[in-house]
């Protein structure tokens, strides 16, 4: 189980390749890869801000849970901080579990908490100034599908 | 003294990322930074801000070691 932030971008086909590699017995990979959304030129810059320590930590609890509750065999959180240029990824999430429907769900539910449980922080930069992003209802009303 | 620490829009509120502040629980703190500010006393107290001491989450007041660290932490929004 691996989850780490990184200020540089990173490539979800290289980290998916490697996270499939070896794994003769798991059967099922699904993974979900967030891309920095332009908004139609309203964002130049996406700004993350996190709370080195307490975020990976609270990102840990998050994925020990989903471990758990859909019996994986292994996952990986990658998210990215600092300055975000749209088009660049900005979460990358892999699942690996015995079969199909496990890898798939705990990909929904990991990113659903991550949209609005992990401490992350987020700002949009733009030709009309900046702007703090908060979760959406669609976002907070995601997250209790698993309660 | 307390290491207060603020992110999201709480910092661009304060003008401030780090500040320490003497306080002995986290409810003397809150009036401390609002009679500093009334501005930020008000947003601290708004529904969704959580407090981390020492980098958990604590809810109502808590004693406040003279080495802790105080975050406010406003919605979070990841992905």
């Amino acid at each position: 189980m691996t989850v780490r932030l990184t200020s540089e971008p990173f490539d979800p086909g290289a980290l998916l390749s490697d996270f499939c590699r070896g794994r003769a017995e798991v059967g099922a990979v699904a993974s979900f890869t967030g891309i920095a959304r332009a908004e139609a030129g309203a964002t130049a810059i996406l700004e993350l801000e996190a709370y080195p320590g307490f975020t990976e930590v609270e990102i840990g609890k998050i994925a020990e849970t989903a471990r758990q509750r859909f019996g994986l065999a292994d996952l990986l959180i990658l998210h990215r901080v600092g300055r975000i240029t749209p088009g660049e990824p900005i979460v990358f999430v892999a699942t690996a579990s015995g079969h199909r429907r496990e890898a798939f769900e705990a990909c929904d539910y990991l990113m659903d908490y991550l949209k609005s449980r992990a401490p992350f922080w987020k700002k949009e930069h733009g030709p009309r100034g900046e702007r703090w992003i908060e979760p959406t209802a669609r976002d907070q009303a995601d997250v209790t599908r698993w309660e | 003294m307390a290491r207060v620490l603020l992110f999201g829009p709480l910092r661009d509120l304060a003008g401030w990322r780090e500040r320490e502040v003497t306080a002995a629980t986290i409810g003397e703190l809150r009036r401390a930074l609002g009679a500093d500010d009334a501005a930020l006393g008000e947003a601290l107290q708004r529904p969704g801000v959580q407090v981390a001491l020492d980098q958990a989450i604590v809810r109502g007041d808590a004693p406040l070691a003279p080495s802790a660290e105080v975050a406010f932490l406003p919605p979070m929004s990841g992905g």
